[in-house]
């Protein structure tokens, strides 16, 4: 068995070890540490399969940001643990029997579609297109060319993700003061001032006093 | 031995069995419902990852990397109800979830 079964085995193990403690930890912070885990597992996995620059975005992208908002989110609620687990044990026999049921069937098709023994045919060929260019540059070729529409749709998403998320979250709290922006800008000036024209209540003193100086 | 396709799609198939198992496990707790659905498409992604290494074809990783976006944009929104969900209701039971509508 070469370096690269091993590394191969021993990622893939500790990856599912990690998700299933992410789906029966009972605490939520652990499940989400376990996930930042199985993460990194899958990441050494697609490093075996020569897909450098989405091994290194799921790194960054997933466990620098995902799993860090969940982490947040997890804190910021105050759970009561009794609550959330009320009806695990109950679920238990449906969800290992349809757990099997989903296994099974995926076991019969690759065993029906795929020969396990079967050596690869094209990851020599595959091998010899990557030496010539490297992953993320072939991926980049790919993405600003042929797939730069979905590019812009896929940025769209996000940004849709972002006004969806704040406008979900966003409260405003009552006794917050707040200016009204379309109100300031029609305001006239006649709003602002008013000169008021009225007599005056006492006669102004007389003029001596400049009279003097000019004298 | 090495390392063969039919070795990735098995860790792929477990993976997303798993992640089944766990959706209908943690009937009452919407993060790890949400985390669940993190792994399936882990699960899927590691599908695809296999196939474009052993087909050669570089498009099975231009997919995953829609899949990552779409996924980014999917927890940010669902983490987004979920804080509505525990603000309105003070829990994050997923029976509570239809009384946020209206």
């Amino acid at each position: 068995m070469d370096i690269k079964s091993a590394l191969f085995y021993v990622f893939s193990a500790v990856l599912l070890f990690a998700a299933f403690r992410v789906i029966t930890a009972r605490n939520p912070v652990h499940a989400a540490l376990y996930l930042v885990l199985a993460f990194f597992q899958a990441s050494g996995v697609w490093m075996l399969l020569k897909a450098e620059f989405l091994s290194i975005t799921l790194v960054l992208v997933y466990v620098g940001a995902v799993m860090v908002l969940f982490l947040f989110v997890v804190m910021m609620l105050d759970i009561n643990l009794d609550t959330i687990r009320q009806g695990f044990w109950k679920n238990f026999p449906l969800a290992a029997t349809l757990g099997a049921v989903v296994a099974l069937e995926l076991a019969a098709v690759l065993l029906g579609g795929f020969r396990v023994s079967e050596p690869p045919v094209a990851a020599q060929a595959v091998g010899a297109v990557a030496a010539q260019v490297s992953n993320t540059k072939d991926l980049g070729i790919a993405l600003y060319t042929q797939y730069l529409y979905p590019v812009e749709i896929a940025a769209v998403i996000l940004l849709v993700a972002i006004v969806a998320a704040i406008a979900l979250t966003l409260r405003q709290r009552k006794d917050s003061k707040f200016q009204d922006p379309s109100q300031q800008v029609r305001v006239k000036a006649r709003d602002r001032v008013e000169i008021v024209k009225m007599d005056p209540v006492r006669s102004a003193p007389a003029p001596v006093a400049a009279e003097e100086k000019q004298a | 031995m090495s390392v063969t396709l039919g070795h990735y799609l098995t860790l792929g198939a477990v993976l997303f069995a798993l992640s089944v198992t766990g959706i209908f496990l943690n009937r009452k707790n919407l993060i790890v419902l949400l985390m669940a659905i993190e792994l399936m498409l882990l699960a899927v992604n590691m599908n695809f990852v296999a196939f474009s290494h052993y087909l050669g074809d570089i498009q099975g990783q231009v997919f995953v990397f829609f899949i990552l976006t779409v996924a980014a944009a999917e927890s940010a929104i669902g983490l987004a109800i979920l804080v509505l969900l525990f603000r309105n209701r003070s829990s994050i039971n997923v029976d509570e979830l239809n009384t946020l509508k209206g």
